[in-house]
Protein backbone atom coordinates (compact mmCIF):
# COMPACT_ATOMS: atom_id res chain seq x y z
CA UNK A 1 0.00 0.00 0.00
CA UNK A 2 1.54 3.30 -0.92
CA UNK A 3 2.18 5.61 2.04
CA UNK A 4 2.89 9.48 3.22
CA UNK A 5 6.19 9.93 4.96
CA UNK A 6 4.61 10.49 8.31
CA UNK A 7 3.40 6.37 7.67
CA UNK A 8 6.69 5.63 6.17
CA UNK A 9 8.63 7.27 9.48
CA UNK A 10 6.24 5.90 11.85
CA UNK A 11 5.70 2.16 10.40
CA UNK A 12 9.92 1.89 10.51
CA UNK A 13 9.74 3.19 14.30
CA UNK A 14 7.02 0.32 14.73
CA UNK A 15 9.21 -2.57 13.07
CA UNK A 16 6.15 -2.39 10.14
CA UNK A 17 6.14 -2.78 6.40
CA UNK A 18 2.79 -0.15 6.43
CA UNK A 19 0.56 1.55 8.86
CA UNK A 20 -2.74 2.16 8.28
CA UNK A 21 -4.69 5.63 9.65
CA UNK A 22 -6.26 4.42 12.92
CA UNK A 23 -4.38 1.49 13.61
CA UNK A 24 -2.86 1.77 17.02
CA UNK A 25 1.10 0.92 16.80
CA UNK A 26 4.06 1.24 19.65
CA UNK A 27 6.66 2.95 18.63
CA UNK A 28 10.72 3.35 19.54
CA UNK A 29 11.78 6.77 19.85
CA UNK A 30 14.80 8.61 18.51
CA UNK A 31 14.96 11.88 20.89
CA UNK A 32 12.75 12.69 24.33
CA UNK A 33 12.43 16.69 24.85
CA UNK A 34 11.01 18.29 27.92
CA UNK A 35 11.49 22.06 28.83
CA UNK A 36 11.17 23.55 32.91
CA UNK A 37 7.25 23.43 32.77
CA UNK A 38 6.47 20.00 31.09
CA UNK A 39 9.79 18.29 32.73
CA UNK A 40 9.46 18.68 36.59
CA UNK A 41 6.07 16.44 36.30
CA UNK A 42 7.45 14.01 33.89
CA UNK A 43 10.21 13.65 36.48
CA UNK A 44 8.31 13.14 39.28
CA UNK A 45 6.04 10.85 36.67
CA UNK A 46 9.94 8.77 36.12
CA UNK A 47 11.27 8.56 39.87
CA UNK A 48 7.05 6.48 39.70
CA UNK A 49 7.82 3.92 37.84
CA UNK A 50 11.11 2.35 39.77
CA UNK A 51 13.58 1.81 37.02
CA UNK A 52 17.16 2.54 37.53
CA UNK A 53 18.08 4.59 34.21
CA UNK A 54 16.43 6.46 31.52
CA UNK A 55 16.61 4.26 28.05
CA UNK A 56 19.36 6.39 26.37
CA UNK A 57 21.76 9.06 27.87
CA UNK A 58 22.04 10.84 24.71
CA UNK A 59 18.10 10.79 23.60
CA UNK A 60 17.05 13.19 25.88
CA UNK A 61 16.78 16.51 25.65
CA UNK A 62 16.22 19.00 28.90
CA UNK A 63 15.66 22.63 27.43
CA UNK A 64 15.04 24.90 29.97
CA UNK A 65 13.55 28.06 28.25
CA UNK A 66 9.97 29.08 29.52
CA UNK A 67 10.36 30.86 32.42
CA UNK A 68 14.57 31.44 32.35
CA UNK A 69 16.73 33.36 33.23
CA UNK A 70 14.43 32.02 36.34
CA UNK A 71 11.92 34.77 36.57
CA UNK A 72 10.76 33.98 40.27
CA UNK A 73 11.86 31.36 43.02
CA UNK A 74 9.35 28.81 41.96
CA UNK A 75 10.75 28.88 38.19
CA UNK A 76 14.67 28.91 39.84
CA UNK A 77 13.12 25.60 42.04
CA UNK A 78 11.70 23.83 38.85
CA UNK A 79 14.63 24.07 36.65
CA UNK A 80 16.94 23.50 39.71
CA UNK A 81 14.97 20.07 39.71
CA UNK A 82 15.64 19.61 36.06
CA UNK A 83 19.09 20.19 36.69
CA UNK A 84 19.53 16.90 39.60
CA UNK A 85 18.41 14.79 37.49
CA UNK A 86 19.92 15.45 34.31
CA UNK A 87 22.98 15.07 36.98
CA UNK A 88 21.50 12.04 38.48
CA UNK A 89 21.14 9.86 35.09
CA UNK A 90 23.85 11.21 33.41
CA UNK A 91 21.55 12.95 30.73
CA UNK A 92 24.24 14.58 28.31
CA UNK A 93 21.75 16.75 26.63
CA UNK A 94 20.79 19.69 29.24
CA UNK A 95 21.07 22.98 28.25
CA UNK A 96 21.37 25.50 30.48
CA UNK A 97 21.39 29.57 30.17
CA UNK A 98 24.99 30.29 28.35
CA UNK A 99 23.84 27.59 25.95
CA UNK A 100 20.63 27.62 25.57
CA UNK A 101 17.90 28.61 23.43
CA UNK A 102 14.58 28.39 22.94
CA UNK A 103 13.62 24.81 22.13
CA UNK A 104 12.59 24.12 19.03
CA UNK A 105 14.82 27.05 17.51
CA UNK A 106 18.15 24.92 19.30
CA UNK A 107 17.11 21.08 18.40
CA UNK A 108 17.64 21.83 14.66
CA UNK A 109 20.53 24.51 15.04
CA UNK A 110 22.54 22.37 17.10
CA UNK A 111 21.94 19.41 14.71
CA UNK A 112 20.21 17.13 16.63
CA UNK A 113 17.49 16.27 14.21
CA UNK A 114 17.45 14.35 11.18
CA UNK A 115 14.96 13.55 8.30
CA UNK A 116 13.33 10.13 9.13
CA UNK A 117 13.90 10.74 13.12
CA UNK A 118 10.47 9.93 15.35
CA UNK A 119 10.69 12.59 18.13
CA UNK A 120 8.21 13.30 21.09
CA UNK A 121 8.52 16.27 23.14
CA UNK A 122 6.63 17.36 26.15
CA UNK A 123 5.64 20.66 24.62
CA UNK A 124 3.21 21.09 21.55
CA UNK A 125 5.40 23.03 19.08
CA UNK A 126 7.39 19.77 19.22
CA UNK A 127 5.50 19.90 15.52
CA UNK A 128 8.37 22.19 14.37
CA UNK A 129 10.96 20.02 13.28
CA UNK A 130 8.51 18.26 10.24
CA UNK A 131 10.21 20.50 8.57
CA UNK A 132 13.72 18.20 8.17
CA UNK A 133 11.49 15.52 7.46
CA UNK A 134 11.37 13.89 10.75
CA UNK A 135 7.71 12.79 12.06
CA UNK A 136 7.48 14.96 15.29
CA UNK A 137 5.07 15.55 17.83
CA UNK A 138 4.05 17.09 21.48
CA UNK A 139 2.77 14.91 24.36
CA UNK A 140 2.42 15.62 28.19
CA UNK A 141 4.72 14.98 30.81
CA UNK A 142 3.48 11.28 31.75
CA UNK A 143 4.37 10.50 27.70
CA UNK A 144 7.33 12.03 28.57
CA UNK A 145 8.60 10.34 31.36
CA UNK A 146 7.51 7.06 29.71
CA UNK A 147 9.52 7.41 27.09
CA UNK A 148 12.53 8.25 29.38
CA UNK A 149 12.30 4.72 31.02
CA UNK A 150 11.61 2.59 28.00
CA UNK A 151 12.63 4.91 24.55
CA UNK A 152 8.74 3.68 23.44
CA UNK A 153 5.48 5.46 23.09
CA UNK A 154 2.58 4.37 22.08
CA UNK A 155 0.47 6.00 19.03
CA UNK A 156 -2.97 5.81 17.02
CA UNK A 157 -1.45 6.46 13.09
CA UNK A 158 -3.14 9.81 11.76
CA UNK A 159 -5.57 10.56 8.96
CA UNK A 160 -3.17 12.03 6.00
CA UNK A 161 -4.33 15.67 4.87
CA UNK A 162 -2.27 17.57 1.89
CA UNK A 163 -1.95 21.28 1.38
CA UNK A 164 -0.58 21.95 -2.32
CA UNK A 165 0.79 25.68 -2.63
CA UNK A 166 0.74 27.16 -5.77
CA UNK A 167 1.30 30.37 -7.45
CA UNK A 168 4.04 32.92 -6.15
CA UNK A 169 4.38 34.39 -3.01
CA UNK A 170 3.37 37.72 -3.06
CA UNK A 171 5.57 40.80 -1.58
CA UNK A 172 5.84 40.53 2.34
CA UNK A 173 4.22 37.71 2.80
CA UNK A 174 6.21 35.10 3.82
CA UNK A 175 5.82 31.20 5.91
CA UNK A 176 4.32 32.77 8.11
CA UNK A 177 1.31 33.93 6.77
CA UNK A 178 1.04 30.65 4.38
CA UNK A 179 0.46 28.92 7.62
CA UNK A 180 -1.86 31.45 9.17
CA UNK A 181 -3.78 31.36 6.32
CA UNK A 182 -3.79 27.57 5.92
CA UNK A 183 -5.63 27.97 9.77
CA UNK A 184 -7.94 30.51 8.99
CA UNK A 185 -9.26 28.14 6.09
CA UNK A 186 -9.72 24.82 7.92
CA UNK A 187 -9.99 26.15 11.60
CA UNK A 188 -8.03 25.10 14.40
CA UNK A 189 -9.80 21.61 14.81
CA UNK A 190 -9.66 21.30 10.36
CA UNK A 191 -6.49 19.15 11.28
CA UNK A 192 -6.90 17.49 14.43
CA UNK A 193 -5.49 14.01 14.97
CA UNK A 194 -4.43 14.35 11.92
CA UNK A 195 -1.31 15.21 9.91
CA UNK A 196 -0.44 17.95 7.55
CA UNK A 197 2.21 17.81 4.51
CA UNK A 198 2.82 20.99 3.01
CA UNK A 199 4.29 20.63 -0.64
CA UNK A 200 3.80 22.75 -3.77
CA UNK A 201 6.07 24.77 -5.82
CA UNK A 202 5.85 27.88 -3.29
CA UNK A 203 7.44 25.41 -0.63
CA UNK A 204 10.04 24.02 -3.15
CA UNK A 205 11.22 27.64 -2.96
CA UNK A 206 11.03 28.13 0.77
CA UNK A 207 13.81 28.39 2.83
CA UNK A 208 14.21 25.63 5.85
CA UNK A 209 13.46 28.19 8.40
CA UNK A 210 10.19 29.32 6.77
CA UNK A 211 9.51 25.43 6.76
CA UNK A 212 10.21 25.58 10.29
CA UNK A 213 8.47 28.26 10.96
CA UNK A 214 5.04 26.46 8.98
CA UNK A 215 5.46 23.00 10.54
CA UNK A 216 5.85 25.14 13.98
CA UNK A 217 1.93 25.66 13.79
CA UNK A 218 0.62 22.74 13.12
CA UNK A 219 -0.80 22.10 16.20
CA UNK A 220 -2.75 25.67 16.11
CA UNK A 221 -4.58 23.54 13.09
CA UNK A 222 -5.15 20.77 15.68
CA UNK A 223 -2.74 18.51 13.51
CA UNK A 224 -0.28 15.61 14.94
CA UNK A 225 2.38 16.96 13.06
CA UNK A 226 3.33 18.66 10.10
CA UNK A 227 5.92 17.32 7.69
CA UNK A 228 7.65 18.34 4.67
CA UNK A 229 9.85 16.24 2.23
CA UNK A 230 13.45 16.59 2.06
CA UNK A 231 15.21 18.79 -1.12
CA UNK A 232 18.40 20.12 -1.61
CA UNK A 233 17.50 23.18 0.65
CA UNK A 234 16.71 20.54 3.46
CA UNK A 235 19.89 18.95 2.70
CA UNK A 236 22.29 22.07 2.61
CA UNK A 237 20.88 23.09 5.89
CA UNK A 238 21.56 19.32 7.36
CA UNK A 239 25.06 20.12 6.08
CA UNK A 240 25.82 23.02 7.74
CA UNK A 241 24.45 21.54 11.12
CA UNK A 242 26.80 18.46 10.62
CA UNK A 243 24.21 16.23 10.25
CA UNK A 244 25.23 13.10 8.21
CA UNK A 245 23.38 10.26 6.70
CA UNK A 246 20.28 10.51 7.05
CA UNK A 247 17.02 8.92 4.91
CA UNK A 248 15.45 10.51 1.72
CA UNK A 249 11.80 10.54 2.30
CA UNK A 250 9.20 10.82 0.32
CA UNK A 251 5.47 10.33 0.11
CA UNK A 252 4.81 7.96 -2.53
CA UNK A 253 2.96 9.87 -5.29
CA UNK A 254 -0.15 7.57 -5.31
CA UNK A 255 -0.67 8.14 -1.33
CA UNK A 256 -3.84 8.15 0.30
CA UNK A 257 -4.99 11.49 1.83
CA UNK A 258 -8.18 12.20 3.49
CA UNK A 259 -8.42 15.39 2.04
CA UNK A 260 -5.90 17.60 -0.63
CA UNK A 261 -6.37 21.43 -0.31
CA UNK A 262 -4.57 23.85 -3.29
CA UNK A 263 -4.56 27.15 -3.04
CA UNK A 264 -2.83 29.66 -5.23
CA UNK A 265 -1.44 32.39 -2.81
CA UNK A 266 -0.08 34.88 -5.61
CA UNK A 267 -2.98 37.41 -4.26
CA UNK A 268 -2.96 36.89 -0.66
CA UNK A 269 -1.64 39.62 1.75
CA UNK A 270 0.19 39.18 5.13
CA UNK A 271 -2.45 37.75 7.18
CA UNK A 272 -3.40 39.11 11.16
CA UNK A 273 -4.95 36.53 13.36
CA UNK A 274 -7.42 38.48 15.23
CA UNK A 275 -8.42 37.40 19.34
CA UNK A 276 -8.77 34.99 20.68
CA UNK A 277 -8.26 31.94 18.04
CA UNK A 278 -5.28 31.35 15.24
CA UNK A 279 -8.11 30.61 13.27
CA UNK A 280 -9.18 34.53 13.18
CA UNK A 281 -7.29 35.60 10.44
CA UNK A 282 -7.94 39.01 8.52
CA UNK A 283 -6.11 40.47 5.75
CA UNK A 284 -3.28 43.02 6.79
CA UNK A 285 -5.43 45.31 4.82
CA UNK A 286 -7.97 45.14 6.74
CA UNK A 287 -6.31 45.91 10.36
CA UNK A 288 -5.54 49.42 10.11
CA UNK A 289 -8.02 50.10 13.12
CA UNK A 290 -6.64 48.34 15.60
CA UNK A 291 -4.32 50.23 17.73
CA UNK A 292 -1.33 48.22 19.63
CA UNK A 293 0.46 48.82 22.77
CA UNK A 294 3.11 46.22 22.49
CA UNK A 295 5.09 44.21 19.50
CA UNK A 296 6.77 40.78 20.05
CA UNK A 297 9.41 39.74 17.48
CA UNK A 298 10.60 36.28 18.28
CA UNK A 299 9.46 32.70 19.51
CA UNK A 300 9.81 29.23 18.11
CA UNK A 301 7.87 30.43 15.53
CA UNK A 302 9.81 33.63 14.19
CA UNK A 303 12.78 33.87 16.02
CA UNK A 304 15.31 32.72 13.40
CA UNK A 305 17.93 34.69 12.40
CA UNK A 306 16.05 35.14 9.05
CA UNK A 307 13.24 36.82 10.95
CA UNK A 308 15.47 39.07 12.86
CA UNK A 309 16.97 40.29 9.38
CA UNK A 310 12.89 41.04 7.77
CA UNK A 311 13.13 43.18 11.36
CA UNK A 312 16.11 44.90 11.13
CA UNK A 313 15.43 45.78 6.95
CA UNK A 314 12.05 47.54 8.42
CA UNK A 315 12.94 49.11 11.70
CA UNK A 316 16.75 50.59 9.98
CA UNK A 317 16.72 54.43 10.57
CA UNK A 318 13.26 54.37 11.93
CA UNK A 319 11.69 54.99 15.07
CA UNK A 320 9.35 52.35 17.21
CA UNK A 321 6.19 54.50 18.01
CA UNK A 322 6.49 56.11 21.09
CA UNK A 323 3.02 54.41 22.40
CA UNK A 324 4.33 51.04 21.55
CA UNK A 325 6.93 48.76 23.39
CA UNK A 326 9.14 46.65 20.68
CA UNK A 327 10.62 43.89 22.44
CA UNK A 328 12.61 41.62 20.42
CA UNK A 329 13.71 37.99 21.32
CA UNK A 330 16.87 36.23 19.23
CA UNK A 331 15.77 31.99 19.49
CA UNK A 332 19.17 31.14 20.60
CA UNK A 333 22.53 32.11 21.80
CA UNK A 334 23.91 31.64 18.42
CA UNK A 335 20.96 33.43 17.11
CA UNK A 336 21.63 36.18 19.52
CA UNK A 337 25.84 36.88 18.52
CA UNK A 338 24.84 36.66 14.67
CA UNK A 339 22.35 39.39 15.52
CA UNK A 340 25.50 41.31 17.23
CA UNK A 341 27.79 40.07 14.33
CA UNK A 342 25.67 41.66 11.63
CA UNK A 343 24.63 45.06 13.13
CA UNK A 344 21.47 43.96 13.75
CA UNK A 345 21.00 44.43 17.42
CA UNK A 346 22.24 48.27 16.99
CA UNK A 347 19.58 48.66 14.23
CA UNK A 348 16.97 47.46 17.17
CA UNK A 349 18.35 49.57 20.01
CA UNK A 350 18.57 52.38 17.86
CA UNK A 351 15.70 52.04 17.01
CA UNK A 352 13.83 52.18 20.27
CA UNK A 353 13.75 48.02 21.12
CA UNK A 354 14.19 45.96 23.72
CA UNK A 355 16.55 42.95 22.86
CA UNK A 356 15.88 40.14 24.85
CA UNK A 357 18.23 37.28 25.55
CA UNK A 358 16.75 34.25 24.35
CA UNK A 359 13.62 33.07 26.18
CA UNK A 360 9.91 31.59 25.75
CA UNK A 361 9.37 34.68 27.39
CA UNK A 362 5.93 36.71 26.54
CA UNK A 363 4.94 34.31 23.98
CA UNK A 364 2.92 32.30 26.93
CA UNK A 365 2.59 35.35 29.21
CA UNK A 366 5.85 33.84 31.20
CA UNK A 367 8.06 37.22 31.53
CA UNK A 368 9.98 39.82 29.26
CA UNK A 369 6.99 41.77 28.36
CA UNK A 370 3.35 41.02 29.84
CA UNK A 371 0.07 43.15 29.14
CA UNK A 372 -1.84 45.08 31.21
CA UNK A 373 -5.50 44.79 31.56
CA UNK A 374 -6.87 46.72 27.69
CA UNK A 375 -3.49 46.16 26.18
CA UNK A 376 -2.88 45.07 22.74
CA UNK A 377 0.49 43.38 21.18
CA UNK A 378 1.13 42.38 17.89
CA UNK A 379 3.47 39.19 17.60
CA UNK A 380 5.18 37.21 15.30
CA UNK A 381 4.30 34.36 18.34
CA UNK A 382 1.76 31.69 17.84
CA UNK A 383 -1.10 31.42 19.87
CA UNK A 384 -3.49 34.73 20.81
CA UNK A 385 -6.18 32.99 23.32
CA UNK A 386 -7.55 34.90 26.07
CA UNK A 387 -4.87 35.61 28.87
CA UNK A 388 -2.29 33.80 26.48
CA UNK A 389 0.38 37.28 27.00
CA UNK A 390 -0.83 38.35 30.26
CA UNK A 391 -4.20 39.95 31.47
CA UNK A 392 -7.04 38.04 30.50
CA UNK A 393 -8.73 41.48 29.35
CA UNK A 394 -5.86 41.81 27.13
CA UNK A 395 -5.42 40.94 23.29
CA UNK A 396 -2.95 39.36 20.85
CA UNK A 397 -2.67 39.56 17.26
CA UNK A 398 -0.80 37.38 15.63
CA UNK A 399 1.47 38.09 12.30
CA UNK A 400 4.11 37.63 10.45
CA UNK A 401 7.60 39.75 10.81
CA UNK A 402 7.55 42.49 8.68
CA UNK A 403 3.84 43.76 10.13
CA UNK A 404 5.42 42.96 13.38
CA UNK A 405 7.99 45.30 13.02
CA UNK A 406 6.02 47.98 10.81
CA UNK A 407 3.53 47.95 13.72
CA UNK A 408 5.67 49.11 16.01
CA UNK A 409 6.74 52.11 13.71
CA UNK A 410 3.43 53.08 13.25
CA UNK A 411 1.34 52.44 16.16
CA UNK A 412 -1.61 50.30 14.71
CA UNK A 413 -1.44 47.38 12.47
CA UNK A 414 0.12 48.36 9.32
CA UNK A 415 1.93 46.28 6.46
CA UNK A 416 5.35 47.29 5.65
CA UNK A 417 4.08 48.05 2.07
CA UNK A 418 1.81 51.26 3.64
CA UNK A 419 4.23 52.41 6.33
CA UNK B 1 -20.45 9.16 39.90
CA UNK B 2 -23.11 11.75 40.45
CA UNK B 3 -22.53 15.77 39.93
CA UNK B 4 -23.50 18.80 38.48
CA UNK B 5 -23.13 19.93 35.11
CA UNK B 6 -20.76 23.30 34.12
CA UNK B 7 -21.42 23.91 30.39
CA UNK B 8 -18.32 25.60 28.63
CA UNK B 9 -18.05 26.53 24.76
CA UNK B 10 -16.15 25.11 21.70
CA UNK B 11 -12.35 25.24 21.66
CA UNK B 12 -11.47 25.42 25.19
CA UNK B 13 -7.93 25.81 25.38
CA UNK B 14 -5.49 25.03 27.96
CA UNK B 15 -4.75 28.45 28.92
CA UNK B 16 -7.97 29.01 29.39
CA UNK B 17 -8.25 25.69 31.45
CA UNK B 18 -4.55 26.66 33.49
CA UNK B 19 -3.19 30.26 32.73
CA UNK B 20 1.05 29.70 31.47
CA UNK B 21 1.26 32.19 34.67
CA UNK B 22 0.47 29.71 37.19
CA UNK B 23 2.83 27.22 36.05
CA UNK B 24 5.71 27.62 37.69
CA UNK B 25 4.72 24.56 40.12
CA UNK B 26 3.74 21.16 39.19
CA UNK B 27 1.82 20.92 42.99
CA UNK B 28 -1.68 19.22 41.88
CA UNK B 29 -3.53 21.54 44.75
CA UNK B 30 -1.81 24.37 43.88
CA UNK B 31 -2.71 24.33 40.22
CA UNK B 32 -6.25 23.18 41.27
CA UNK B 33 -6.99 26.63 42.50
CA UNK B 34 -6.81 27.88 39.48
CA UNK B 35 -8.71 25.58 36.75
CA UNK B 36 -10.78 27.49 34.29
CA UNK B 37 -9.83 30.79 35.83
CA UNK B 38 -9.56 32.96 32.55
CA UNK B 39 -12.81 31.16 31.39
CA UNK B 40 -14.76 31.54 34.67
CA UNK B 41 -12.68 33.13 37.43
CA UNK B 42 -15.65 32.35 40.31
CA UNK B 43 -15.66 29.06 38.68
CA UNK B 44 -13.51 27.07 40.88
CA UNK B 45 -15.39 28.11 44.42
CA UNK B 46 -19.04 27.48 42.58
CA UNK B 47 -18.28 23.90 41.84
CA UNK B 48 -18.20 20.90 44.05
CA UNK B 49 -16.11 17.80 43.85
CA UNK B 50 -17.88 15.07 41.65
CA UNK B 51 -18.89 17.81 39.42
CA UNK B 52 -18.66 17.59 35.94
CA UNK B 53 -17.36 19.79 32.60
CA UNK B 54 -19.67 19.84 30.15
CA UNK B 55 -17.77 21.05 26.78
CA UNK B 56 -18.40 21.68 22.85
CA UNK B 57 -15.66 20.76 19.76
CA UNK B 58 -11.55 20.73 20.52
CA UNK B 59 -12.14 20.52 24.42
CA UNK B 60 -8.12 21.60 25.67
CA UNK B 61 -6.59 22.70 22.78
CA UNK B 62 -3.38 24.44 22.73
CA UNK B 63 -0.64 23.66 25.03
CA UNK B 64 0.25 19.94 26.08
CA UNK B 65 0.54 20.99 29.71
CA UNK B 66 -0.50 18.17 31.40
CA UNK B 67 -1.17 20.84 34.38
CA UNK B 68 -4.77 21.09 32.66
CA UNK B 69 -5.95 17.69 33.03
CA UNK B 70 -4.11 17.94 36.42
CA UNK B 71 -5.41 21.22 37.88
CA UNK B 72 -9.06 19.60 36.62
CA UNK B 73 -8.74 15.82 38.50
CA UNK B 74 -7.29 17.78 41.61
CA UNK B 75 -10.39 20.30 41.43
CA UNK B 76 -12.31 17.68 41.83
CA UNK B 77 -14.08 17.04 38.62
CA UNK B 78 -15.31 13.50 37.96
CA UNK B 79 -15.45 14.05 33.89
CA UNK B 80 -15.09 15.94 31.53
CA UNK B 81 -17.97 15.08 28.22
CA UNK B 82 -17.23 16.74 25.18
CA UNK B 83 -18.03 16.83 21.47
CA UNK B 84 -14.68 15.96 21.14
CA UNK B 85 -11.17 16.53 22.69
CA UNK B 86 -7.88 18.07 21.13
CA UNK B 87 -5.47 15.13 20.48
CA UNK B 88 -2.73 15.73 23.24
CA UNK B 89 -5.37 17.08 26.35
CA UNK B 90 -6.93 13.31 25.23
CA UNK B 91 -3.80 11.52 25.41
CA UNK B 92 -2.92 13.24 28.48
CA UNK B 93 -6.27 12.78 30.57
CA UNK B 94 -6.08 9.24 29.85
CA UNK B 95 -2.55 8.77 30.83
CA UNK B 96 -2.90 10.67 34.40
CA UNK B 97 -6.97 8.75 34.80
CA UNK B 98 -9.22 12.06 34.61
CA UNK B 99 -11.68 10.32 33.01
CA UNK B 100 -13.24 11.67 29.58
CA UNK B 101 -15.94 10.86 27.50
CA UNK B 102 -16.89 11.86 23.89
CA UNK B 103 -20.83 11.99 23.10
CA UNK B 104 -22.06 15.09 20.86
CA UNK B 105 -25.74 14.48 21.38
CA UNK B 106 -24.70 14.54 25.26
CA UNK B 107 -22.48 17.85 25.05
CA UNK B 108 -25.29 19.40 23.04
CA UNK B 109 -28.44 18.36 25.38
CA UNK B 110 -26.89 18.34 28.55
CA UNK B 111 -27.80 22.15 30.46
CA UNK B 112 -25.89 24.07 32.85
CA UNK B 113 -26.77 22.86 36.39
CA UNK B 114 -28.45 19.36 35.41
CA UNK B 115 -27.36 16.47 37.52
CA UNK B 116 -25.40 14.31 35.64
CA UNK B 117 -24.68 10.54 36.52
CA UNK B 118 -22.13 9.19 34.84
CA UNK B 119 -20.77 5.10 34.59
CA UNK B 120 -17.30 5.18 33.25
CA UNK B 121 -17.02 1.53 32.39
CA UNK B 122 -20.38 1.03 30.53
CA UNK B 123 -19.63 4.45 29.12
CA UNK B 124 -23.24 5.42 30.07
CA UNK B 125 -23.93 9.78 30.82
CA UNK B 126 -27.45 9.92 32.34
CA UNK B 127 -28.99 13.84 32.82
CA UNK B 128 -30.94 12.98 35.72
CA UNK B 129 -32.98 16.51 35.67
CA UNK B 130 -34.35 15.53 32.24
CA UNK B 131 -34.04 11.77 32.08
CA UNK B 132 -32.20 11.52 29.14
CA UNK B 133 -29.23 8.72 28.23
CA UNK B 134 -26.41 8.99 26.22
CA UNK B 135 -23.44 6.32 25.40
CA UNK B 136 -19.79 7.94 25.10
CA UNK B 137 -17.64 6.69 22.12
CA UNK B 138 -16.26 3.52 23.51
CA UNK B 139 -12.19 3.52 23.82
CA UNK B 140 -10.27 1.16 22.25
CA UNK B 141 -9.17 -2.30 24.37
CA UNK B 142 -5.25 -0.86 24.60
CA UNK B 143 -6.25 2.67 26.17
CA UNK B 144 -9.26 1.14 28.07
CA UNK B 145 -6.25 -0.94 29.90
CA UNK B 146 -4.42 2.05 30.77
CA UNK B 147 -7.58 3.40 31.94
CA UNK B 148 -8.29 0.35 34.21
CA UNK B 149 -5.08 0.93 35.49
CA UNK B 150 -5.35 4.75 36.81
CA UNK B 151 -2.96 5.63 33.60
CA UNK B 152 -0.09 5.51 31.84
CA UNK B 153 2.71 5.08 35.02
CA UNK B 154 0.19 2.36 36.78
CA UNK B 155 -0.08 0.54 33.42
CA UNK B 156 3.72 0.63 32.86
CA UNK B 157 4.56 -0.51 36.77
CA UNK B 158 2.37 -3.53 35.65
CA UNK B 159 3.83 -4.46 32.46
CA UNK B 160 7.30 -3.90 33.34
CA UNK B 161 6.71 -6.12 36.47
CA UNK B 162 5.05 -9.09 34.17
CA UNK B 163 7.62 -8.02 31.62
Amino acid sequence: MPQTISQKILAKHAGKKEVQPGELINCKVDLVLGNDITAPTAIKEFERIGVKKVFDKKKIYLVPDHFTPAKDIKSAEQVKMMRHFAHKYGIVNFFEIGCMGVEHALLPEMGAIKPGDLVIGADSHTCTYGALGAFSTGVGSTDMAAGMATGEVWFKVPEQLKFIFKGKLPKWVEAKDLILYTIGQIGVDGARYMSMEFTGPVIDKLTVEGRLTMANMAIEAGGKNGIFGVDEKTQKYLHNVRVTRYPLLYSDPDAEYKQVYTWDISKIEPQVSFPHLPSNTKPVSKCSHVKIDQSVIGSCTNGRIEDMRIAAKILKGKKVHPGVRLIILPATQKIELAMIKEGLTEIFIKAGAAVSTPTCGPCLGGHMGILAEGERSIATTNRNFVGRMGHPKSEVYLSNVAVAAASAIAGHIVSPEDL
Amino acid sequence: MKGKAWKFGNNIDTDLIIPARYLNTSDPDELAKYAMLDADPEWVDKMKKGDFIVAGENFGCGSSREHAPIALKAAGVSAVIAKSFARIFYRNAINIGLPIMESPEAAEEIKEGDEVEVDITSGTIKDLTTGQTYKAQPFPKFMQKIIDQGGLINYLKATLKTA
